[in-house]
């Protein structure tokens, strides 16, 4: 009995029938594929993307020469040089992210005492040529002042989970 | 001027020449067109969109792809033999356009219509064996070899069980002319007596296009590309799209010798008014439609499971239906007296 | 016209085609012009009308033998240099059997007589409404079809052989049951389980580990259903 049931089954293509009807449905079905430039997938508040450099409200850069980004970054692309600025406070004077050396993790973030450092939600940043990757204090300080409204917004939404 | 064309030598060869033209150029936009057609079927069933860039809806994709293979460079390997190496994806696509001299579009409207046309659509399947060993061993490496007698040995085992559906075909019509094959038709298609006999038929063109699930010769992701691993640019365009062209030719003859070719499904008013050619093109489409289709949904076979199945299904089941057939048709005298 | 122009253009090009069979230096390069060959014999068939025979050779020779003798050429590995080597040795005595093939075959040739009713047969028409397939079928699975299935009988005897000389049912080697691979469905194979969170599988009732195929025999395996189901 169990035999003529597999022969017939395997003689009338069952599974193979099976096959093409589910696939054939999926034919027919909505896509899911979005027109990229256009339109983009939803991100999450704690994307990590384009790193960047925040300040203080009244305009005072953030960043105080821990490095304690730079001791935890398991790539080592961070490089920073450190020296008393002309009004005695403790300030980078170079802070070099190698942005082809990260690895988007976010620990750099999360050790910052001071959320200095951030990832943004940036990752349209390609360029044409290695070296503009290769981001110093300036550019991270622009990014910073750029996108400073969502980088605020970002870091309220994730408090609570810190 | 007609006078010229059909009574003089000069003038025979010019008008088959013209047939053959218009015959190979749309064929040629159809091959190209199913690439682009290939994509976007099984990107739909895979819930995405396929190319739809490059023009409205993407449809100017396949001139992108022509543009970048004919662009890119050839390289030869070192080695090589390289009259065959070149010669063997122009063989290939040679041999698919060569089979369209026998394939009738209308009633009599068959580039040559030779009385032994399903005999030399037959050879050109056979002869299709040649680009693919050809194409290995000039390659000069081992994998490719290897991937071109695997491939080879595949074509050779379904083409003898296409060879036994031919024969269970031609029992009924009584002639080897393709225009009879189709005439034949005109009360009943063969799918539907010869039910099984079709499904063995398409499944063995699966094969023989190395198509999926049987696509081990040129698995992308087994074997890379198998006996073509070498081939750069239009070389490798030549083996793509012959492939298609052979696809192309194989839903042909399915349409032919099963569905009624250009016959309308009933021989009633409103279809006899479409064209002869439109319903054959339609069912080339049908079908290059489930060739699309089971190549979405299937798992490729492994090589022994598809020499099994060739040679201990196919070629037993076909023979059994084949003398099945003859009897039947002993039986109830319906026998063709061609 | 254009007929008398194929028919010396197939020929010649028959000809070079067999010289160089027996002449090129790399053996595939023998079986691919050898492959030329029987497509120019082919064709010199057509012209002679004959076009089932024409086709059949294409099929079985060109599209079967000879991709057999390229398989067989492609995977051998013969220093040809070694084979071909002694070559001014031999030629004397070659030459002298070559001379002695000749003459026995002009003698042999030169005494052909035509019997008297092919002639005839010959200077008859061919009947124009029969087929050359139809009329080489009504001869063949008539008169002659002892002749047939005696060349069939051959030919299975040749492929028994072939089996015979090289099938070797080693006990060692380990085999793949492919029908009950295929057959496999997915109530012997898959098994759902509903798991509650922070459990195994093992604390929710365990699982019935899918049984191998069983080699010979073909009964369902023992149900797995109702285990582990909330």
């Amino acid at each position: 009995m169990a035999f003529l049931d597999r022969t017939a089954r395997s003689l009338l293509l069952g599974e193979l029938v099976a096959g093409l009807s589910l696939t054939l449905r999926y034919f027919f079905k909505p896509k899911v594929t979005i027109n990229y430039p256009y339109e983009k997938g939803p991100i999450s508040p704690r994307f990590k993307g384009e790193h960047a450099l925040r300040r203080y409200p009244n305009g005072e850069e953030r960043c105080i020469a821990c490095k304690l980004c730079e001791a935890i970054c398991p790539a080592q692309a961070i490089t920073i040089e450190a020296e008393p600025r002309d009004d005695g406070s403790r300030r980078t004077t170079r802070y070099d992210i190698d942005m082809t050396k990260c690895i988007y993790c976010g620990l750099c973030e999360e050790a910052c005492p001071v959320d200095a450092i951030v990832e943004g939600p940036n990752f349209e940043f390609a360029t044409e040529t290695r070296e503009e990757l290769l981001y110093n204090k300036d550019k991270l300080l622009a990014n910073g002042d750029r996108w400073e409204p969502e980088l605020a917004r970002r870091l309220e939404l994730d408090a609570p989970y810190r | 001027m007609l006078d010229f064309l059909f009574n003089t030598d000069i003038g025979l060869v010019i008008l088959t020449f013209a047939k053959a033209l218009a015959l190979l150029v749309p064929l040629l936009i159809g091959v190209a067109y199913l690439t682009y057609a290939e994509r976007k079927v099984m990107a739909a069933i895979q819930l995405r969109k396929g190319p739809n860039v490059v023009g409205p809806f993407g449809l100017l994709q396949p001139f992108a792809d022509a543009i970048k293979m004919i662009t890119k460079e050839t390289i030869i390997p070192s080695g090589s033999n390289r009259v065959l190496f070149v010669m063997a994806p122009m063989l290939t696509f040679i041999l698919a356009m060569l089979a369209w001299a026998v394939i009738p579009v209308n009633d009599g409207w068959a580039i040559a219509d030779i009385n032994v046309g399903i005999l030399y659509l037959f050879a050109i399947s056979s002869l299709g064996v040649y680009g693919v060993i050809i194409a290995g061993w000039a390659s000069n490496s081992k994998y490719a070899f290897l991937g071109a007698l695997r491939s080879a040995a595949q074509m050779v085992s379904y083409e003898v069980s296409m060879g036994f559906v031919l024969v269970t075909v031609l029992l009924c019509v009584g002639s080897l002319n393709l225009t009879d094959v189709v005439r034949a038709q005109s009360k009943i298609w063969f799918c539907i007596p010869l039910f099984p006999m079709f499904v063995i038929f398409f499944i063995s063109a699966l094969a023989e296009t190395n198509r999926s699930p049987f696509d081990i010769p040129e698995g992308e992701s087994e074997i890379v590309a198998g006996f073509f691993v070498e081939y750069s640019s239009m070389s490798f365009g030549l083996f793509f799209l012959g492939e298609y062209a052979n696809m192309i030719l194989m839903s042909a003859m399915t349409s032919i010798l099963f569905l009624g070719g250009w016959l309308p499904p009933f021989g009633i008013e409103p279809f006899t008014w479409i064209p002869g050619p439109f319903w054959l093109i339609l069912k080339i489409v049908l079908l290059l439609f489930v060739f699309i289709w089971v190549r979405a949904t299937m798992p490729r076979y492994r090589y022994d499971q598809l020499m099994r199945l060739g040679w201990k299904v196919f070629l037993p089941f076909s023979l059994i239906w084949l003398v099945l057939t003859a009897g039947v048709l002993m039986a109830f005298g319906l026998l063709p007296n061609a | 016209m254009i007929t008398q122009v194929l028919f010396y253009l197939f020929a010649a090009v028959l000809i070079v085609s067999a010289a160089m069979v027996v002449s090129a230096r790399n053996p595939v390069h023998s079986v691919l012009f050898l492959i030329l060959a029987f497509f120019n014999a082919a064709a010199l068939f057509l012209i002679a009308g004959a076009e089932f025979l024409a086709m059949t050779l294409v099929i079985v020779y060109v599209g079967a033998v000879a991709v057999l003798f390229l398989f067989v050429v492609m995977m051998l590995d013969v220093d040809f240099a070694e084979l071909r080597g002694g070559f001014q040795r031999y030629l004397p005595v070659g030459a002298a059997v070559g001379i002695v093939l000749l003459v026995e075959l002009t003698i042999v040739l030169g005494g052909w007589k035509l019997a008297p009713g092919s002639v005839k047969a010959h200077m008859s028409p061919t009947p124009a409404n029969i087929s050359n397939t139809e009329a080489l079928g009504r001869l063949l699975y008539t008169d002659y079809i002892f002749l047939f299935q005696a060349s069939g009988l051959v030919l299975l005897v040749a492929m028994i052989g072939a089996i015979v000389l090289t099938l070797r049912d080693r006990k060692t080697s380990r085999h793949q049951n492919i029908r009950v691979q295929t057959e496999r469905s997915v109530a012997e194979t898959l098994e759902m389980m509903t798991v509650e969170l922070g459990a195994s599988t093992n604390r929710s009732g365990g699982f019935l580990r899918p049984k191998p195929p069983e080699p010979e025999k073909v009964e369902e395996p023992a149900g797995g259903h109702g285990h582990g189901h909330h």
